[in-house]
């Protein structure tokens, strides 16, 4: 006997799973604090522990982005569009994946910071950090939105926090810029291929912000219809 | 007329039992659609929703069903082309009966979401076809009611849409949402008490012996609308909040209030179900009794017999108490995709466009409603996901229904009469 053939019409709601996917990869760009630490210690056992961390956080966030695809067939009604919810959880996804490649690349070469920029350099990644941890509360409040049917208040909040996410995204922007000008004046004095390769981190470490703007400019779009 | 004489109490006695039976699995099947939203959304557990089902189903059907059962005793055919045939009429609803049955069972087995109205009428008019011919349907009534089935999934569509809109504007969007929540759900309670208590007092209440004006029921349906507000606004107001729960706009705690309406839109859920959905089971055996009872006379002026609506309530009750609970149960374990200010709006949409529907006499599907207020909320942007697929499965399986029960109720007619020699 079956009286739930029914309940089928309920699909499995993927704003959840949303929000706890960002808040994984939030925790794997989180992840960086750490690791940096022990890299200018040149601790390089305990800094591949943590990339260890990174890398399982990244296949986490993997696996759930993959749950979630599958769970938004095409002939579902959703109160978004289908394709911007992939579109999110693909940009979501993106963030990990730097994170993994930032931790990967250091420990691939044993990367030495110098110790002239360590101070702004652990700055710029907190700053960029803060950017993946707004993104994650912005999109912590899909379920308030979905509450509120995607408008009003609520809607209002959120933009609220896309705009402080632009004005983080902007600051990591300029702190970037003041980062490379620091290690342009002490480049001489290194090993030309680990400046190259220095240059290349601090950008990803800006990817990172940029990553997590981009996330909120799904979700604004998302809300915009 | 020796044949109604003769088989008289068999007659009745057969289809009391398959009257029952049909009762039975309504209460197995279909009484879990009607309580699976609040189940699902964690506002009721099964044990809770079991109970309330049981009183108001039975209330519903008791107090409420004698419109719709009239319909299907005399309202789908013209009784005037069996006078001379009063066996045939009394072996075709005895069909009708086992038909719809029958459909029931394979479509549970298979796990279709049929529903019994259709399946009823649909035998009932396949009957009456072979019978007699196109003649002894009334097809301006069942053209209504086959509107109905379009009319009512829309309408509680439209009114759960409105519902859904309203609570985002009288209190999710706003600046305390659980102060406004605390403030107007004790009115959305008011207002299911008053069109629950209206339908029965108008419709309902002359089977039990109590006439009453129109004036008298609607004041004192706004009488109960008050109480029943009251009431819940104290049950809200004893209810403990979570502060911690809550980030700036406080939902946690509104659904909670929500939830305490939803107790009341799942009694009124089941009532409507109750209502409607009872005179599936009854209808022809109320039509079979009433010849019986007039010695094979069909037109006669008959009230519908005392027992009859018990019966079809006491069956929907034992059917929800013995395999109606396994069903909650898997909708329990479901889902929990809903919160309970979206259920309430559901709820109370199809809850009202069914017992309206029931008081008008107009045989409706309850779940075809309930799927048409979902929507609705959908349509609102208040849903997570709905399954578009499963819903087309259900409008197709509700389509084929109809000849299906024609076809079973023409093939267990022409068995019947072979049995029974006539």
């Amino acid at each position: 006997m079956s009286g739930n053939a029914f309940f089928g019409v309920f699909a499995k709601s993927p704003i959840k799973p949303i929000e706890e996917h960002i808040t994984k990869v939030h925790e794997a760009s989180a992840t960086l604090m750490d690791f940096f630490q022990h890299v200018f210690k040149k601790e390089w056992q305990q800094a591949e522990q943590v990339r260890l961390q990174i890398r399982t956080l990244e296949r986490q966030a993997d696996v759930m982005k993959r749950d979630i695809r599958i769970q938004l067939p095409r002939g579902l009604f959703l109160p978004v569009e289908r394709t911007d919810l992939l579109e999110l959880i693909t940009q979501q996804d993106k963030i990990a994946n730097k994170a993994k490649d930032i931790a990967g690349r250091i420990i691939g070469r044993e990367m030495d910071i110098p110790s002239e920029i360590q101070d702004d350099f652990l700055i710029y990644l907190s700053r960029c950090i803060d950017a993946t941890k707004q993104a994650s509360n912005a999109i912590n409040e899909l379920d308030e939105l979905l509450e509120t049917g995607f408008r009003g208040r609520e809607v209002i909040l959120v933009e609220k926090m896309l705009v402080e996410l632009d004005a983080i995204e902007q600051d990591t922007d300029e702190m970037q810029i003041k980062l490379r000008r620091q290690l342009r004046e002490i480049e001489g004095e290194m090993n030309p291929i680990d400046a190259m390769f220095l240059y290349k981190i601090i950008e990803w470490v800006g990817d990172l912000a940029d990553i997590a703007e981009r996330v909120g400019a799904r979700l604004e779009l998302m809300l915009a219809r | 007329m020796d044949f109604i004489a003769s088989y008289g109490t068999m007659l009745v006695l057969i289809a009391a039992a398959v009257g029952f039976f049909m009762a039975y699995g309504i209460g197995a099947n279909d009484v879990a659609n009607a309580m699976g939203t609040s189940v699902g959304s964690k506002a009721l557990t099964i044990k809770q929703a079991i109970i309330i089902a049981m009183i108001f189903e039975f209330a519903g059907a008791y107090l409420a069903g004698g419109e719709v059962t009239s319909t299907i005793r005399k309202g789908i055919i013209d009784a005037s082309y069996f006078t001379a045939t009063p066996d045939i009429f009394v072996l075709g609803m005895i069909s009708a009966l086992f038909a719809a049955g029958a459909w029931l069972l394979i479509a549970s087995a298979l796990g279709w979401p049929v529903s019994t109205t259709h399946s009823i009428i649909g035998a009932i008019i396949g009957f009456a076809l072979v019978a007699v011919g196109t003649d002894a349907v009334t097809w301006s009534k069942v053209g209504g009611i086959v509107g109905s089935w379009i009319v009512t999934p829309m309408l509680s569509g439209i009114i759960a849409y409105f519902i859904f809109m309203s609570s985002q504007r009288l209190i999710f969007d706003t600046a305390e949402p659980l102060k406004n929540a605390k403030r107007f759900v004790p009115i959305y309670m008011g207002l299911a008490g008053f069109v629950m208590s209206l339908v029965t007092i108008t419709k309902g209440l002359k089977h039990i012996g109590i006439h009453m004006g129109t004036t008298e029921g609607i004041l004192l349906s706004v009488a109960i609308a008050v109480v029943v507000a009251i009431i819940g606004k104290i049950v809200i107001q004893r209810l403990k909040y979570d502060p911690k729960a809550d980030k700036e706009m406080q939902f946690n705690n509104v659904e909670k209030v929500f939830g305490v309406l939803m107790i009341l839109t799942a009694a009124c859920m089941a009532f409507a179900h109750g209502s409607n959905d009872v005179a599936n089971a009854i209808g022809p055996l109320a039509a079979v009794v009433g010849i019986v009872a007039n010695d094979g006379v069909i037109g006669a002026k008959s009230e519908l017999v005392w027992w009859i609506l018990p019966l079809g309530g006491i069956g929907i009750v034992i059917g929800l108490a013995t395999l109606g609970k396994n069903v909650m149960k898997t909708i329990g374990e479901g889902i929990t995709h809903l919160t309970p200010s979206r259920g309430f709006a559901a709820e109370l949409a199809a809850a009202s466009t069914v017992v309206i529907a029931s008081g008008t006499g107009m045989p409706i599907s309850t779940t075809q409603t309930l799927v048409g207020a979902v929507l609705g909320v959908g349509m609102a942007r208040g849903i997570g996901a709905l399954n578009l697929g499963v819903i087309r499965n259900i409008v197709v399986s509700w389509v084929i229904t109809l000849p299906i029960g024609a076809f079973l109720a023409i093939a267990i007619f022409f068995i019947l009469r072979t049995i029974f020699g006539i």
